[in-house]
């Protein structure tokens, strides 16, 4: 056999290659430009008392997850467990952004799966999610001490990513 | 003729109709239309085959109601597209920047196609060189002559291929 009959075998088990690595990534996975950069400023009211407003001013000098989240959405319902499991340990303040929601919704979803907020704000027509670039709920958000959003998960958390991911950068972040 | 007066009628009725249906869609035909320019350069993020000017996901429509509130507001184009850059990424852009990251993506097209080429001009030269271009002896032709005249009898005998 001439080796050169095996040029088109090896090309094509280079495509093959090439088309498996592309079918094993998510493509839903963009990277977001906001990550290095200051969380967006917002002002709203928060879901279970709405005239009492949040703002992520008031947690600077703390390390915080913001998620994303709607009582319609049903990715949600599968990372809820593990974010009822992670907000036990008391590791840092989760605040829920209750996105394009209505409020009774939210809250009954809430008072019968757990809640696993320090506390929700109420993004009913989902301006703040715009300027957080949220296109599939639900996304997690890591901000440091200085205000700047460090990590970015499209998608529910898995105990893998919450494990190697998010809470080794938790612990580096609330050492620096 | 009567029949085509009234389908002519009917046409024009109908059009009448269709026209009085459209209007509310267009607002302000400015600004749609430079919403419509702005939205289809730009890829639907939760359907990313689509772009946001085709997209009818919530999302879509929530960016196209905030690229309407800019248009209006007197944000250029550019403005817009750097709003959109600034949240979603160069990802959203169906023409991505020209910048490192993407030289790939924009040059490596034209690099295979070169290598292509070269490839190819190699391949004809080296073919070229291969073909041996001795003449032939008395000889020879003399031979080739019979097979050819040979091919030719044979040919006409029975013209089937």
């Amino acid at each position: 056999m001439k080796p050169r009959l095996f040029i088109p075998l090896i090309l094509f088990l280079l495509l093959v290659i090439f088309l498996a690595v592309g079918l094993s990534r998510d493509p839903r996975e963009v990277p977001s430009p906001l990550i290095g950069k200051p969380a967006p400023t917002f002002e709203i009211g928060q879901l279970a008392e709405p005239q009492k407003m949040f703002s992520p001013e008031s947690m600077k000098g703390r390390v915080w997850m913001l998620n994303v989240w709607a009582s319609w959405c049903v990715a949600c319902r599968e990372e809820h467990p593990l974010l009822m499991e992670f907000s036990k340990t008391k590791t840092l303040p989760i605040i829920g952004l209750d996105y394009k929601d209505q409020r009774a919704d939210a809250i009954t979803m809430l008072s019968r799966e757990g809640n696993p907020y320090t506390l929700s704000a109420f993004d009913g027509d989902g301006h703040v999610g715009i300027d957080y670039g949220v296109y599939g709920v639900p996304e997690t958000y890591i901000i440091d001490k200085a205000g700047v959003i460090r990590y970015k998960n499209i998608g529910p958390i898995t105990p893998e990513i919450l494990r190697e991911k998010i809470t080794p950068l938790i612990t580096e972040l609330n050492q620096s | 003729m009567k029949s085509l007066i009234s389908i002519l009628l009917l046409m024009f009725a109908c059009h009448g109709l269709m026209a009085s249906e459209a209007a509310p869609l267009a607002e302000d035909p400015v600004v749609e239309q430079r919403l419509i320019g702005i939205s289809e350069e730009m890829r639907c993020l939760v359907c990313q085959n689509e772009s946001l000017a085709g997209s009818r996901s919530d999302l879509a429509n929530d960016l196209r109601a905030q690229i309407r509130t800019m248009i209006k507001a007197g944000k250029t184009d550019a403005e817009i597209r750097q709003y959109m850059v600034d949240r979603y990424g160069d990802f959203v852009l169906y023409r991505p920047p020209v910048k490192p990251t993407t030289w790939i993506l924009w040059l490596g097209p034209f690099t295979i196609l070169l290598i292509g080429i070269f490839g190819l001009f190699l391949y004809l030269r080296k073919r070229n060189t291969s073909i041996d271009s001795k003449t032939l002896s008395d000889d020879e032709n003399r031979r080739l002559d019979l097979l050819l005249n040979n091919i030719e009898a044979e040919f006409k005998k029975d013209p089937r291929p």
